[in-house]
C-alpha cells in the first residue's frame, strides 16, 4: 500500500479530474437545464414570471410580486424594506425587539390614522422577508376597505364583496391561518369595476 | 400544524427508507451487476483507469481534494469572466475579487453563504454553470465521503473510487431527484426563463423592474443537496423562488429527504442497519425537539408591538403570509439542522429566543446534517460516546469490532474542537474589532448575535445568515471564506483517517462484555454527548447573544 503521494500520482489525479469535470458540467448544468427549460414551455405564463398585462399588452406587474400602492383608492400591500424594488429584494432584518422597529411601527400607525379602539392587522405593520409579498390577510383588506370605498365613491358593501370573492378563491391553501388576498389582482379588479 | 409536521417531517422520514436503499444500489452497486458494469465502462472511457480503480482511503481523499481544487478553479474563472460570458441579458458587471473568493469557497464547500444578491450581481451563466453546478458536485462530494467512510468502517481495506462515487451520485441520485423536484416547482409557479428582467408599468404609473430567470432548476438542487444558495438575495422568501404554500412544502420536504436517506445508506453499506436505526432515532428526536421549540417561540408577537394598537399575531416581521406563520419557524429549524441554509423567513427578525434554535442546530451540526457530512460529524460523537463508555466500565473501547485507541481518540478530539474553535475564535475577533463591530445592523446583544451567527453558519457549512450584517467587506469575505474551507475539509479528512486506522486493525471477537452500539441505551449516550459536548460548549455565547437580547427586550 502506498502511503506517500508521489508527483506521479499528482499529475495522474489531475488528468483524471480534468477529464471528469467537463462531463459533469455538461450533464449537471447543460442537460439538466435543457430538460427543465423544455418542461417550462408547458407552463409559459408562470415560467416567464406570471406577468399581468393590460388590455393593450403592456406589462403592469407580476401576480407573484408586490408593487407600491400609496393612493387612497387602492389597497396597500405590506410594508417593504426595499421599497418594492423587484430587482434587489430583501427584508428589514430588524430585530423584533429593537428600538428602530418600534419607531418604524409608530410611523406606519400614524399613516393609518386609527379611530379610537381600532387595531391594525399585524401584517400591515411588518415588513415581509422578500419585501415583495404579494398578499395581505383578509382582515388587512377589510381594514382598508372603508378608505378605498370612500376614495372611489363606492358602497362599502360592493368593495367588501369583491374582497371576499378574491379571498374565497384562495381558500384552497388549507393550512393558511386565514384567507389571503392578492393586492395587485384585487386592485386591477377595482379599476375594472369603474368602467 | 400536525398536517405540516406530517408533510415535511414524517413523510420524508418514511420515504428515506426506500430512498436509502435506492441510493445504496446507485452509489455502491454490486460490481458484477449490469448497472455496475456499464457505468464502470463509461467512467473508464471518460476518465481512464483512475476513474474506476479501487482506492485506499488516502488515495480516495487525495482524488477528492484534487477534484475540489479544480471545482474551485473552474468556478473562479466563470465568475471572474462573467461580464464577457453568454447568458447575461441584464448585463451584470465584474465582481469584486474578495467576493469571488468568498462565493466560490462558499459553494465548493456546500455552504452557500451569500455575501451577494443573485439578482443584483450574478449573470445567468454564473448562476447555472458556476454556482448551480457546484450545488451538484459539492453535494456529491459529501455523499461520496460518507460512502467511503461506511466502507472503511465496514472493514474494507479499499474504500471505492472517488470519481465513480461522484458521478454515480451526481447522475443517478441527484439529477433524477432534481428533475422531479424542478417539475413540481414549475407546476407550482416557479419561473424558468432565460429572458432578462421584465419592466412593468404599475397601476400607479411607476416603473418596476422585475428580476427573473432560470429559477426552478437551481431551486431544486439548492434544496436537495443541502446547499441553500438561492437565485435571489432573500432566498426562498422571494415569491419567484417560493410562490405558494405548495412549493413551500415541496422545498422544505426536499431539504430533509437526502440527509435522512444517507443514514440508511450508511447502515446498508456497513451492514449494520440496527446501528443506523439508533442514529436515525437520535437525529429525529433532536429534529422534532428543535421544530417544536421554534414554532412555539415564534408564536409570540414581536416585542415592539407591546402597548401599540396592533392586532395580536405571531411574529410576522421578515415572514411571507402565503406560508402561514409557523412555516417560517419550522423551516428555520429544519434548514439549520441539515446544514442547508436556505431560508423562507428572515432569521435576523426572528424573536430573540427563537434564534437559539437555528444556532443550536448549527452548533451541533449532526441533526441529519449536510448530505453525507452530517453523518460523518455524528461518527465523531459516536467514537467519543464509545470511548466514554469504555472508560466507565474499564475496558478498551471498541467500535464495529475494532479497538478505539489513543490515535483514534486524538484525531476525534481534534475533529471535535475545530468547530467551536472556528466559531468562538472568529466571533471574538470580529466582535472586538471594527471589522465586525462596524458592520452590524442591530445594536447591542442582537448585533453580537449577528456576528456569532455568521461565523456559526460558515463553520457549520450552513449558509443561512442574520442578513442585517453588512458582510460584503473584504474582511468578512476572506475570514468566512477561510473558515468555510477549514470547516469543510478537516471534518472529512480526520474521520476518514480514523476509519482507515480502524479498518487496518485486527477485528476483536464479540463477547458478553462488548459494548453494543445498536441499542437504545447507546442512543441515549450519543444524544448525551451531542448535547453536552456539542451544544454546551456554546452556552456562554448563547447567553451573551440571544438570551441577553430577549431579557433586554422585555424592558421596552
Amino acid at each position: 500500500m502506498k502511503t506517500i503521494v508521489s508527483f506521479g500520482d499528482l499529475t495522474r489525479q489531475f488528468a483524471v479530474s480534468i477529464r471528469i469535470l467537463p462531463v459533469t458540467v455538461a450533464i449537471c448544468s447543460g442537460l439538466y437545464i435543457i430538460i427543465v427549460l423544455l418542461a417550462a414551455q408547458i407552463v409559459p405564463y408562470s415560467a416567464s414570471g406570471s406577468l399581468i398585462r393590460s388590455e393593450n399588452g403592456q406589462v403592469v406587474g407580476s401576480e407573484c410580486i408586490a408593487q407600491q400602492f400609496s393612493r387612497p383608492e387602492y389597497f396597500w400591500p405590506r410594508p417593504s424594506a426595499v421599497s418594492w424594488n423587484a430587482a434587489a429584494a430583501g427584508g428589514s432584518n430588524l430585530s423584533p425587539a429593537s428600538l428602530v422597529m418600534r419607531q418604524r411601527t409608530e410611523k406606519l400607525l400614524a399613516v393609518y390614522a386609527l379611530k379610537k379602539g381600532q387595531r391594525v392587522p399585524a401584517d400591515l405593520v411588518t415588513a415581509s422577508g422578500s419585501g415583495l409579498d404579494p398578499d395581505i390577510s383578509l382582515s388587512a383588506a377589510s381594514f382598508q376597505a372603508a378608505r378605498v370605498a370612500h376614495a372611489r365613491d363606492l358602497a362599502l358593501d360592493r368593495v367588501m364583496s369583491l374582497v371576499n370573492t378574491h379571498a374565497a378563491g384562495r381558500r384552497s391553501a388549507v393550512l393558511q391561518d386565514e384567507p389571503l388576498v392578492n393586492v395587485l389582482v384585487l386592485n386591477r379588479e377595482l379599476d375594472r369595476l369603474k368602467h | 400544524m400536525l398536517l405540516l409536521f406530517l408533510l415535511v417531517l414524517i413523510i420524508p422520514a418514511l420515504l428515506s427508507w426506500p430512498l436509502g436503499l435506492a441510493m445504496t444500489r446507485m452509489i455502491d452497486p454490486d460490481e458484477a451487476s449490469g448497472y455496475g458494469r456499464w457505468t464502470a465502462r463509461i467512467f473508464r472511457k471518460t476518465g481512464g483507469e483512475g476513474a474506476v480503480e479501487e482506492q485506499e482511503w488516502k488515495g480516495y481523499l487525495f482524488s477528492m481534494l484534487m477534484f475540489n481544487v479544480l471545482m474551485f478553479a473552474f468556478v473562479t474563472i466563470v465568475l471572474a469572466l462573467q461580464q464577457w460570458l453568454p447568458l447575461n441579458p441584464d448585463g451584470k458587471g465584474p465582481l469584486e475579487a474578495s467576493l469571488i473568493f468568498n462565493a466560490v469557497a462558499s459553494f465548493v464547500t456546500n455552504t452557500n453563504l451569500q455575501h451577494y444578491s443573485g439578482e443584483v450581481s450574478m449573470s445567468y451563466f454564473s448562476q447555472l454553470f458556476g454556482l448551480m453546478w457546484l450545488q451538484f458536485v459539492s453535494a456529491s462530494t459529501g455523499i461520496a465521503s460518507v460512502a467511503a467512510l461506511a466502507r472503511a468502517i465496514g472493514g474494507k481495506k479499499t474504500v471505492g473510487n472517488f470519481y465513480s462515487d461522484l458521478m454515480r451520485t451526481s447522475f443517478f441520485v441527484l439529477l433524477p431527484l432534481a428533475l422531479l423536484v424542478a417539475l413540481l416547482l414549475l407546476a407550482g409557479g416557479v419561473p424558468m426563463t432565460l429572458d432578462g428582467a421584465a419592466v412593468a408599468h404599475t397601476l400607479e404609473g411607476a416603473t418596476q423592474t422585475i428580476a427573473r430567470g432560470p429559477v426552478a432548476a437551481m431551486e431544486a438542487i439548492k434544496q436537495l443537496g443541502t446547499n441553500g444558495g438561492g437565485f435571489f438575495g432573500p432566498n426562498s422568501t422571494h415569491p419567484f423562488e417560493n410562490p405558494s404554500f405548495f412549493t413551500n412544502v415541496v422545498e422544505c420536504f426536499s431539504i430533509v429527504l437526502i440527509p435522512m436517506a444517507v443514514v440508511w445508506m450508511f447502515g446498508r453499506i456497513t451492514g449494520r442497519m440496527r446501528d443506523a436505526a439508533v442514529i436515525f432515532s437520535v437525529m429525529m428526536a433532536l429534529l422534532l425537539l428543535k421544530c417544536g421549540a421554534a414554532i412555539w417561540l415564534e408564536g409570540a408577537p414581536a416585542a415592539v408591538f407591546s402597548g401599540l394598537p396592533v392586532e395580536l399575531a405571531s411574529n410576522l416581521e421578515g415572514k411571507e403570509l402565503r406560508f402561514g406563520s409557523s412555516a417560517g419557524a419550522l423551516w428555520a429549524a429544519v434548514t439549520t439542522a441539515t446544514s442547508n441554509g436556505s431560508v423562507n423567513c428572515m432569521h435576523d427578525s426572528l424573536n430573540p429566543l427563537t434564534a437559539l434554535v437555528p444556532l443550536a442546530g448549527m452548533w451541533m451540526n449532526v441533526v441529519f446534517g449536510g448530505v453525507g457530512v452530517g453523518l460523518i460529524n455524528m461518527f465523531i460523537f459516536i467514537i467519543v460516546g464509545v470511548f466514554i463508555c469504555g472508560m466507565m466500565v474499564g475496558r478498551t473501547p471498541e467500535y464495529f469490532g475494532r479497538k478505539v485507541e489513543t490515535r483514534e481518540m486524538t484525531l476525534a478530539l481534534l475533529a471535535l474542537l475545530v468547530h467551536p474553535a472556528l466559531i468562538l475564535g472568529g466571533t471574538a475577533l470580529f466582535a472586538a474589532t471594527p471589522a465586525g463591530a462596524a458592520t452590524v445592523l442591530n445594536t447591542g446583544a442582537h448585533g453580537f448575535t449577528e456576528i456569532l451567527y455568521e461565523f456559526t453558519s460558515a463553520a457549520a457549512n450552513n449558509g443561512s445568515g442574520f442578513e442585517g450584517l453588512g458582510d460584503n467587506t473584504a474582511a468578512w469575505n476572506i475570514a468566512t471564506g477561510i473558515v468555510m474551507l477549514l470547516a469543510r475539509y478537516i471534518p472529512v479528512i480526520l474521520p476518514l483517517a480514523i476509519a482507515g486506522s480502524l479498518a487496518a486493525k485486527k477485528p476483536v471477537p464479540v463477547t458478553a462484555g462488548t459494548l453494543r452500539t445498536d441499542t437504545l441505551l447507546f442512543g441515549v449516550i450519543i444524544l448525551g454527548s451531542v448535547v453536552l459536548i456539542g451544544a454546551l460548549l456554546f452556552l456562554p455565547v448563547a447567553v451573551l447573544g440571544p438570551v441577553a437580547d430577549h431579557l433586554t427586550a422585555i424592558i421596552h
